[in-house]
């Protein structure tokens, strides 16, 4: 097992390790695990000369604005899905079913059309809208709600509770274990989300950071100072957010039904 | 939970209903509105422009199959289309094994340290495609690359992992093994803990050492988790692209441009946007018939 977890562990800690380096100590042979003298020049430079502050607020209001709405539509659609059953509904879950089959975003021209159309081009809303349903969120919703009992439904229901208020009060509370794992996913998907930033931006100020990083990489001469800083930058968000939530994510119980 | 009952309703039972399906359509309707617009949408207006020649702006003209058989004649659409097979082929297995492999270990209670080797195998989970592109072309670049920089003080010859196609697409597949690991491993993680421990301590009685148990017992009841792994590692493998931008952009040369970085350089750089379509119908049918032929590979192994 720790071959293996060695195994995994080089290419990012080789890449965290580099990032510390100067310029010049990146390319001098004998190349040396860990840096001659540490320096952050190279995360200096990314920060100063690309406009990362942007990039960071654009990319951390993407994520966070969609995911909301995300939690929210898939939680909405994955109660309807579970509890008001009937053939609308279940030719409709079908449908959501299709769409982890066949991803959108390969169909990349027409898509683009409709966003055109939409007037959705070069705005953050281009990129927020078309993520908010996922049909692993709807499933996960789904499954959960499928095993809450139909009786604490009529119970509420003879007590007078109304279809939405019985949503409000008392399935999304006791649904809050999902809404943790969805949300923790849904940030994860748009943080490092490449192919909807790369149809409909098109301002340099609205990049995000992987479209950012993908110019770097994509530039004639790569300045690998630069770029490594930057990656590692891109990065704190999720590593951040992976040491909060660390429990949920290792334990969350999503074998059925995910995409991504 | 009765969809459709025989005995005939009261009155105030079929109205309690009708207004339970209005609800239901309330909860449904921002789904549905967004099912609609990014996806029968762009659904039905890439079907239409896979028969025209529409270049991104004025109207598009009606050609027919031209596109299609176009397709047919094009060297550069099967290459990819290749390509992609190939990779698929190599990394779905890989990844499966691999994530499978590590699952067991990982979870397994004699392991020590299993916390800590868990975050190392899932930490490429955190890294986006264009970074895990980054990191491996760090790692095996050809002048300055750790690997080859190892090789060489052993005494062997730099390998080209940049400019020969073949170690290129190579490096491509251990880069997405290693980034899809993580997600998979999740997967199996949580079906290998509902495993009931009764099962495995009964094999054990009986005197089954512990590769036989994963081998007769969990694997086996790890099949709908394995299918599900298998489905959307290759449907994921099949749309692979961001990762592959930063990692080599499809280079050396053209020769692992895989079928949706085509789709891309054919209807954005090209604008060729009715022959791009053309593309991504036949993937979108490709992608289909894999679904179909998994599905019904679970559905009788199930039975």
């Amino acid at each position: 097992m720790w071959a293996l977890a060695l195994l995994f562990l080089i290419p990012t800690a080789w890449f965290l390790l580099s990032s510390f380096k100067p310029g010049s100590e990146l390319f001098t042979w004998p190349l040396r695990l860990f840096p001659e003298d540490w320096t952050f020049s190279g995360y200096r430079a990314a920060w100063e000369r690309f406009d990362f502050k942007t990039y960071f607020l654009n990319t951390a209001f993407v994520a966070v604005v969609t995911t909301v709405f995300t939690v929210f539509v898939s939680a909405c659609t994955g109660f309807a899905l579970a509890k008001y059953r009937n053939r609308w509904v279940q030719a409709f879950f079908l449908c959501i079913l299709a769409t982890t089959m066949l991803p959108t975003e390969v169909i990349m021209p027409s898509t683009f059309s409709v966003i055109l159309g939409l007037g959705l081009y070069n705005s953050l809303a281009g990129i927020i809208i078309p993520s908010i349903i996922t049909a692993t969120g709807i499933f996960m919703f789904r499954q959960y709600f499928m095993t809450v009992p139909d009786e604490l439904l009529q119970a509420a229901r003879i007590d007078g509770a109304g279809e939405f208020r019985i949503f409000f009060t008392l399935m999304l509370p006791i649904a809050r274990p999902i809404i943790a794992v969805l949300a923790i996913f849904s940030f994860q998907w748009r943080w490092n989300d490449y192919i909807w930033p790369l149809l409909v931006l098109n301002d340099q100020k609205k990049y995000t950071l992987q479209l950012a990083l993908r110019s770097i990489v994509g530039a004639e001469n790569i300045d690998w100072s630069v770029l490594l800083g930057a990656s590692v930058i891109s990065l704190i968000p999720m590593i951040l957010l992976f040491l909060v939530f660390r429990r949920q994510i290792m334990n969350s119980d999503i074998s059925s039904g995910l995409k991504d | 939970m009765s969809v459709i009952t025989r005995t005939p309703l009261r009155p105030n039972a079929i109205k309690e209903r009708r207004r339970r399906g209005v609800v239901a359509a309330i909860f449904l309707l921002p789904a549905f509105i967004l099912f609609c617009l990014f996806f029968v949408g762009p659904g039905a207006l890439g079907l239409y422009y896979s028969f025209t020649d529409y270049k991104g702006y004025g109207i598009p003209e009606f050609i027919g199959l031209d596109n299609y058989k176009g397709l047919f004649t094009d060297g550069d659409f099967y290459a990819s289309l290749t390509r992609t097979f190939l990779y698929t082929i190599v990394t779905v297995p890989f990844g499966y094994i691999l994530s499978l492999v590590i699952s067991a270990l990982v979870v397994s209670k004699s392991a020590k340290g299993a916390t800590v080797a868990q975050v190392i195998f899932f930490f490429p989970w955190l890294i986006s495609p264009i970074v895990t592109g980054v990191i491996w072309r760090w790692l095996f670049g050809e002048n300055f690359g750790l690997v080859n920089y190892l090789l060489s003080s052993v005494g062997l010859d730099p390998m080209k992992w940049a400019s020969d196609p073949n170690l290129a697409l190579i490096v491509v597949i251990l880069a997405g093994s290693w980034g899809s690991t993580a997600f998979s491993m999740l997967l199996f993680m949580s079906a290998i803990r509902n495993i009931p421990n009764s099962y495995l301590e009964a094999a054990s009685l009986d005197g089954a050492g512990t590769i036989i148990r994963f081998v007769r017992i969990t694997w086996p009841l790890l099949r709908p988790t394995s299918f599900m792994v298998i489905l959307l590692g290759t449907i994921n493998a099949m749309k692979e692209f961001a990762m592959i931008q930063s990692l080599n952009g499809g280079g050396p040369g053209k020769s692992n441009v895989l079928i949706v970085q085509y789709i891309y350089e054919t209807g954005f750089e090209r604008s060729q946007i009715g022959y791009a379509s053309a593309v991504s119908m036949i993937l979108m049918v490709i992608l289909l018939v894999i679904a179909l032929i998994q599905t019904r590979f679970d559905r009788s192994d199930l039975d």
